[in-house]
C-alpha cells in the first residue's frame, strides 16, 4: 500500500509524539518509584514527633514486651537546616560575586578562568569536596576536623560552583542593550550591574541559588569526613552534628528494624522538603517576575 | 564646518585590529539636526558611539583623534560625565523591562544624585511631553514599560534620555525597528527637539535624512565622503560616490 505524503507525515508525527511521551514516562518512573518506596517504608512511622524526637535505641524485636521505639530525626533535621543555611551564607555572596565578574568582564582572562573553574568544580565528585576539607583541617586544625565548620565548608565547595555557573548564565540572559541603555545615561558601571542587570536577572539568580541549596541538602558524601554525624543536636560550631543524608546513609545499612524504618522516614522527609521548597520558591519567583512585568 | 557644538578631528575607531572609521573630521553645529548616512557597515553607528564614548564599552576597541564638546576633548573627560551631557537613543527600543514608565524616565535622576519627588515628577512630565508621549501615558505612568507599543517604547527611550538634560542627543537609527506611523511621530519629534538640543541622527534611510536634517554627512567604507547642507547634498552632490548612493545605485 502506498501512502501519500500527508499520510506519511501524519504517521511520523504520531510515532515521534508517542516516543517523546514515552520518554516523559521514563523519567517520571524513577521519581514516582522513589517517592512510592519512601512513602511505603517510611510513611508508617511518620508523625510530627519524628521531626523533633531524638534518635532511638537500636531495636529489631520487642524486648520483654516493650515495643521498639520509633524515635525521631530531630538532630539530623536541625543539622541539615543549620549546615545548609550556613553554607548558603558562605557560597551565595562568593558565587554571585564571581558570576558578576565572569559575566560583566567577559573577555578578560580572570573572567574566563572563573567560568572554566566553576565548570570543572561542578564535575568534581562530591566526596572529594569532603576529603579536601578533611585533609586541610587534619593538617592545619585537627581539633575541629569533625565539626559544623568543616561540614559547612565542604557543602560550600559543592555550592559555590553551582551558584557561580547558574548566576553567570542568569546574568548573560540580560540583553546587552540593557547595559548599553544604562551606561549611555551616564549611570556608572557598578550601579548598572548591581541595580539594573542583577535586578533584571533576579528570578533566574534565585532559581540558581535554590538549585544549589537543594543539591547541598541532599549530599551525604561531603559530610562523611566533616560534619561526621552525631546522636546529639547542636553542641557548638566546633563539634560534629548529624544531617538527614548522613542519617539515611548510616541507618539504612544498620541491622536494626527501627533504624531502617527511620532512614526511610528521613528519606521521605528530605524528598518532601525539597519538593515543597522547590514548588514554593518557584511560585514566589513567578510572582516576582509577574510583578516586575506588571502583569 | 567649524566651531560646532561637537567637533570631530581626525577620528579613527578600531575593533581589535580592524579600523571601522578612518580619519574623520566633522563638526555638528549647535541646535541643529545633523544626519549621518551611508550603506550598512560604513561606520556611521561607530562614529556616533564614539561621541558619547560608548564605543569603548565593547571589548578590544580603541579610538584615535579628538572629539571636542564645547572645546573640551571628550576622550580626556570622565565618560560618565560625557554621557550625561551627550544622551543616546538606540536602534531598538530598550526600556528597562523590570521598571514602570515613570521609573524608566526618572532612572537617570534616581541613580545620579538626590532628587526630591517633586523634582522627579516635574522631570518625568517635562521629558514625556518633549518626547510627545505624555498624552498617551499620563493616566498610567506606573504601568510597566513593556505594556507600551514599540513606537511608544522608543519615545519612552527618548524621554528617558531627555530626562538627564543632555546638551546633545545621539540617535542611532531610531526608527529602524518601527512602523511608518511610529516613524513619522519620531521624525516630527526630532524636528521639535532641535530647538533645545543638538541632534545627531544616524539613518540608512535617505528620505529620512532629507526630511529631518539640516546637515548631512555621507560615510562610505569608514571614510567621510561628503558633508554639507542636506539640500545641497541631495540636489547637487559634489562627489560622484554621493550621487551614486543617493540615486540608489548601491548601498
Amino acid at each position: 500500500m502506498k501512502f501519500d505524503r500527508t499520510a506519511r507525515r501524519k504517521i511520523w508525527s504520531l510515532v515521534v509524539t508517542v516516543l517523546t511521551a514515552a520518554c516523559v514516562v521514563a523519567i517520571l518512573i524513577p521519581l514516582g518509584d522513589i517517592i512510592y518506596q519512601a512513602a511505603l517504608l517510611g510513611g508508617p512511622v511518620l508523625s510530627f514527633s519524628v521531626l523533633t524526637s531524638n534518635l532511638p535505641q537500636p531495636c529489631s524485636v520487642p524486648v520483654n514486651g516493650v515495643p521498639c521505639q520509633v524515635g525521631g530525626i530531630g538532630p539530623a533535621l536541625e543539622g541539615t537546616g543549620l549546615v545548609v543555611s550556613l553554607a548558603a551564607l558562605v557560597s551565595v555572596p562568593i558565587g554571585l560575586a564571581a558570576a558578576i565578574f565572569a559575566s560583566e568582564y567577559r573577555g578578560r582572562f580572570l573572567g574566563s578562568a572563573i567560568s572554566f573553574t566553576a565548570d570543572v568544580l561542578t564535575g568534581v565528585p562530591s566526596v572529594i569536596a569532603g576529603v579536601f576539607i578533611y585533609a586541610y583541617f587534619v593538617i592545619y586544625d585537627p581539633l575541629i576536623v569533625f565539626s559544623v565548620i568543616t561540614g559547612t565548608l565542604a557543602l560550600s565547595v559543592i555550592m559555590i560552583p553551582i551558584v557561580t555557573r547558574t548566576c553567570e548564565e542568569a546574568l548573560r540572559t540580560v540583553p546587552h542593550s540593557v547595559r548599553e541603555a544604562a551606561l549611555a545615561l551616564g549611570i556608572p558601571k557598578w550601579r548598572t550591574t548591581l541595580q539594573i542587570v542583577v535586578v533584571a536577572a533576579l528570578p533566574a539568580i534565585l532559581t540558581g541559588i535554590l538549585l544549589s541549596v537543594m543539591r547541598a541538602a541532599g549530599e551525604a558524601a561531603p559530610l562523611l569526613f566533616t560534619l561526621f554525624g552525631s546522636r546529639l543536636g547542636f553542641q557548638g560550631f566546633n563539634n560534629p552534628m548529624d544531617a538527614l543524608p548522613l542519617l539515611i546513609y548510616n541507618f539504612a545499612e544498620s541491622p536494626y528494624q527501627n533504624w531502617i524504618h527511620l532512614a526511610w522516614a528521613a528519606a521521605l522527609i528530605l524528598i518532601i522538603l525539597v519538593l515543597v521548597a522547590s514548588v514554593l520558591s518557584r511560585l514566589t519567583i513567578q510572582r516576582l517576575v509577574r510583578r516586575m512585568r506588571g502583569e | 564646518m567649524v566651531d560646532g557644538k561637537m567637533q570631530v578631528e581626525h577620528l579613527s575607531a578600531f575593533y581589535g585590529k580592524s579600523r571601522a572609521i578612518e580619519d574623520i573630521s566633522l563638526g555638528f553645529p549647535e541646535k541643529t539636526v545633523s544626519a549621518i548616512i551611508g550603506p550598512s557597515g560604513c561606520g556611521k553607528s561607530t562614529l556616533i558611539r564614539c561621541l558619547n564614548r560608548m564605543h569603548e564599552t565593547l571589548p578590544r576597541t580603541r579610538v584615535e583623534g579628538r572629539i571636542l564638546l564645547d572645546g573640551e576633548d571628550v576622550l580626556e573627560l570622565d565618560p560618565i560625565y560625557v554621557r550625561r551631557r551627550v544622551g543616546m537613543v538606540f536602534q531598538r527600543p530598550n526600556p528597562f523591562v523590570t521598571m514602570s514608565i515613570y521609573d524608566n524616565v526618572s532612572v537617570s535622576l534616581r541613580f545620579n544624585g538626590h532628587h526630591s519627588r517633586q523634582e522627579m515628577d516635574a522631570a518625568v512630565i517635562r521629558s514625556l511631553q518633549q518626547a510627545a508621549l505624555w498624552d498617551e501615558v499620563k493616566d498610567r505612568v506606573d504601568a510597566p514599560a513593556m505594556s507600551l507599543s514599540g513606537g511608544q517604547q522608543q519615545r519612552l527611550c527618548i524621554a528617558r534620555a531627555l530626562a538627564a538634560e543632555p546638551e546633545v542627543l545621539l540617535m542611532d537609527e531610531p526608527c529602524s525597528a518601527l512602523d511608518p506611523v511610529a516613524t513619522t511621530k519620531i521624525e516630527s519629534l526630532v524636528a521639535e527637539l532641535k530647538n533645545d538640543y543638538t541632534v545627531i541622527i544616524v539613518t540608512h534611510n535617505m528620505q529620512q535624512a532629507a526630511r529631518v536634517a539640516e546637515l548631512t554627512a555621507f560615510l562610505y567604507l569608514g571614510k567621510l565622503v561628503e558633508v554639507g547642507l542636506t539640500e545641497d547634498m541631495f540636489e547637487r552632490p559634489k562627489e560622484r560616490l554621493t550621487e551614486q548612493y543617493i540615486t540608489g545605485r548601491f548601498g
